[in-house]
């Protein structure tokens, strides 16, 4: 079955991850915190991915940056980038490939920051090692990044504790799209700020991406903040992908009911009060199958009636 | 699929005395060294009622003061000015240095961290007990059998709608979401009048938040008891509260009925936090420039949009409520002339103003 519909993005893929496994490695168990994962991102694609703490988005965020550490492990499956492929890769490429080609805003990225720098100095930072710029250059593409994001170029003699934390925020979205990366991992960019500051920065992501062109990957367990600003969707959990779909048609035909809890989780800002059902505590998704496709570009993770009906009992408690 | 619809609950609270009454509270802390006279005002003049049965959401930005406000009705801070009154009694001349057990009896909290808030020690068990013995409400001792404690240990679990066998678990078998409705239960077992509820879903995975929120109406549904929930999440606010109050600065600009308010804000600040909610219904809706001129009207506005009522004028000096659209929706607003303190801004609007291109 052909998938031509998507008017956004061309139909090369930036970044394929495919049948990717990740364990964490324990002297008595293990754990698998991402189990056998597909998803591609085309150019130009925000792509989001949407599930709880614990379900092993960041580890994949973690996996394509190839940031794993010990006890962490790739057990299977690959990730390309671009035709070139990233587990493949050794510290030369590796060094290139991170910031020049994919760059990513950490959970709470504002106190990722040097306190004892200023951010003209860390900003400077990125051009005179990725790029080899002299100082003087670096400072003056430093001012230019900071406009970008509308925070006053003056500010690069500023530290860290002198910005509120939207600007510090803003400041490290800026950092990292410096050297126009064409895929930006955004790992919860905004759940330490404030509901206006977080609006204004989506805003700004938004632009940039409109203006530079990059892919965005990105991570939240705010499913109306996704769904406003991704294309496509995948909704995860305990490590695997139960649907995957255009962020439109997840909104209005959830078809997993993991996916439908997920929605009911977030009660309206208009219309009547109507009572909402959330995910019952104790009910469990387990041996969740692969994917078939229900509706040309949607697919759900096939689930048994029971579990639905758990989750349908639960919420009638 | 058809839902039945919550109804809005107007309890008729105006004929008898609230449940708990905010006076004028103020609170400042001292800033600075020993020999400094430095103050931060984090809470100005705060006025709110809590009627009988009724769900009151304060809602506001991270620094506008609503945790000081839930620390100082719960005794935790002493206020530096005001008079909080727990059915029609001043508590603050009553037992005037700390909270007395009565106080206690009659207000509970339930806080936002429930892994930090059960001691990892003890058995489910152990808090609910504690709890019932302190306040003399289990049955122990000379009032009653262990046969009871059981019963109403029993009982407790099944109304926070966890398994009565969990009594015997530790908090770290349990998901957050059961912790915090076993925090929930602590506060129950005192039987209060009053819960303080300071954002006791945020730290929760979103897919149990909505159960837990829907654990709250049903207590108050069935045992009437009355909730202040603190939020920063105007959904939840909406979802779950009779009536909403935003507070901006250290002060409360608008409250009404919650649907109402969070329909028609009429408040500046309140139409900043409301449009900046994620909603997909309405996306795209991001307008730089209407966000400019908001913030402009938050923070020095030199018109007020009631300024042609007629019962009360507007003031620059005072701050006067406007009331908006019906009096049933007990909806007003605070005037625009009157402007929060230089420097109080609040993190909404420490962002720098966008350029108007």
């Amino acid at each position: 079955m052909t998938v031509s519909q998507i008017s956004f993005g061309s139909h090369e893929p930036v970044l394929d991850v495919r049948n990717l496994t990740v364990q964490y490695i324990g002297d008595t168990r293990s754990t698998t915190a991402v189990d056998n994962v597909s998803f591609s991102i085309r150019a130009g694609e925000v792509f989001g991915l949407a599930g709880e703490s614990g379900c092993g988005k960041s580890t994949i965020a973690n996996s394509i940056m190839r940031l794993l550490k010990d006890p962490a492990k790739i057990a299977a499956g690959s990730v390309s980038f671009g035709g070139k492929d990233v587990l493949a890769m050794n510290q030369d490429e590796l060094r290139r490939f991170r910031w020049q080609d994919v760059a990513m805003v950490f959970q709470s990225a504002m106190n990722s920051l040097n306190p004892v720098l200023t951010i003209g100095e860390q900003m400077a930072d990125i051009f005179t090692t990725h790029a080899g710029y002299s100082r003087k250059e670096s400072l003056r593409r430093a001012a230019q990044l900071l406009e970008l994001v509308r925070i006053d170029p003056a500010r690069l003699k500023s530290y860290p504790h002198q910005l509120s934390g939207g600007m510090r925020q803003r400041a490290v979205i800026a950092m990292a799209v410096a050297l126009k990366p064409s895929l930006l991992i955004l790992d919860e960019p905004t759940t330490a700020l404030d509901v206006v500051v977080q609006q204004e920065i989506m805003a700004q992501i938004k632009d940039l991406q409109r203006e530079l062109g990059f892919s965005v990957l990105f991570i939240t367990h705010d499913m109306s903040l996704m769904v406003e600003l991704s294309h496509r969707m995948a909704v995860m959990y305990g490590g695997r992908i139960v649907e995957t779909a255009k962020a439109h048609d997840i909104y209005t035909a959830p078809g997993h009911p993991y996916t439908q809890a997920l929605m009911g989780a977030f009660p309206p800002l208009t219309g009547p009060r109507i009572p909402l059902k959330g995910l019952p505590d104790g009910v469990k998704f387990r041996n969740i199958p692969d994917l078939a496709e229900v509706a040309p570009g949607h697919f759900v993770a096939p689930f048994d009636a029971d579990a639905e009906a758990a989750v349908l009992e639960g919420a009638a408690q | 699929m058809s839902h039945a619809v919550h109804s809005p609950t107007r309890p008729d609270v105006s004929t008898q005395t609230p449940a708990l009454e905010v006076r004028g509270l103020g609170k400042s802390f001292h800033i600075g060294g020993l020999f400094s006279s430095q103050t931060v005002r984090a809470l100005h003049g705060v006025d709110l009622t809590i009627g009988h049965g009724e769900i009151v959401a304060l809602v506001g930005e991270s620094g506008s003061g609503k945790s000081t406000l839930a620390r100082c009705v719960a005794r935790l801070e002493k206020p530096s000015e005001g008079a909080i009154l727990v059915d029609g009694v001043d508590v603050l001349k009553r037992d005037r240095f700390q909270a007395s057990r009565a106080f206690r009896a009659q207000l509970q909290m339930v806080f936002q961290d429930p892994f930090g808030s059960l001691n990892p020690a003890h058995r489910v068990e152990h808090f609910l007990r504690r709890s019932l013995t302190i306040h003399g409400k289990g049955g122990t001792g000379q009032r009653g059998s262990e046969e009871q404690t059981r019963v109403r240990l029993e009982e407790l679990m099944t109304t926070v709608g966890l398994q009565p066998d969990m009594l015997d678990s530790y908090p770290h078998e349990l998901s957050g979401g059961q912790r915090q409705r076993v925090s929930i239960a602590r506060a129950l077992a005192v039987e209060p009048n009053v819960i303080l509820a300071d954002e006791p879903t945020s730290m929760l995975d979103v897919s149990v938040r909505i159960g837990v929120l829907n654990l709250m109406r049903k207590l108050r549904d069935e045992q009437g008891i009355s909730m202040l929930y603190i939020t920063h999440d105007l959904a939840s606010a909406r979802y779950l509260a009779d009536r909403t109050a935003v507070m901006f600065a250290g002060e409360i600009v608008e409250e009404g009925e919650s649907l109402d308010l969070l329909a028609n804000p009429a408040h500046p600040y309140t139409q900043l936090l409301v449009s900046a909610v994620p909603d997909p219904a309405r996306a795209g809706s991001y307008d730089p420039i209407h966000r400019a001129q908001l913030r402009q009207a938050v923070m020095a506005s030199t018109t007020c949009a009631f300024e042609h009522d007629p019962d009360r004028r507007c003031s620059s000096e005072e701050p006067v409520r406007h009331q908006v659209g019906d009096p049933l929706n007990r909806h007003w607003v605070r005037c625009h002339l009157y402007r929060p303190r230089a420097g109080a801004g609040g993190h909404a609007l420490a962002t720098e103003p966008q350029p108007a291109d």
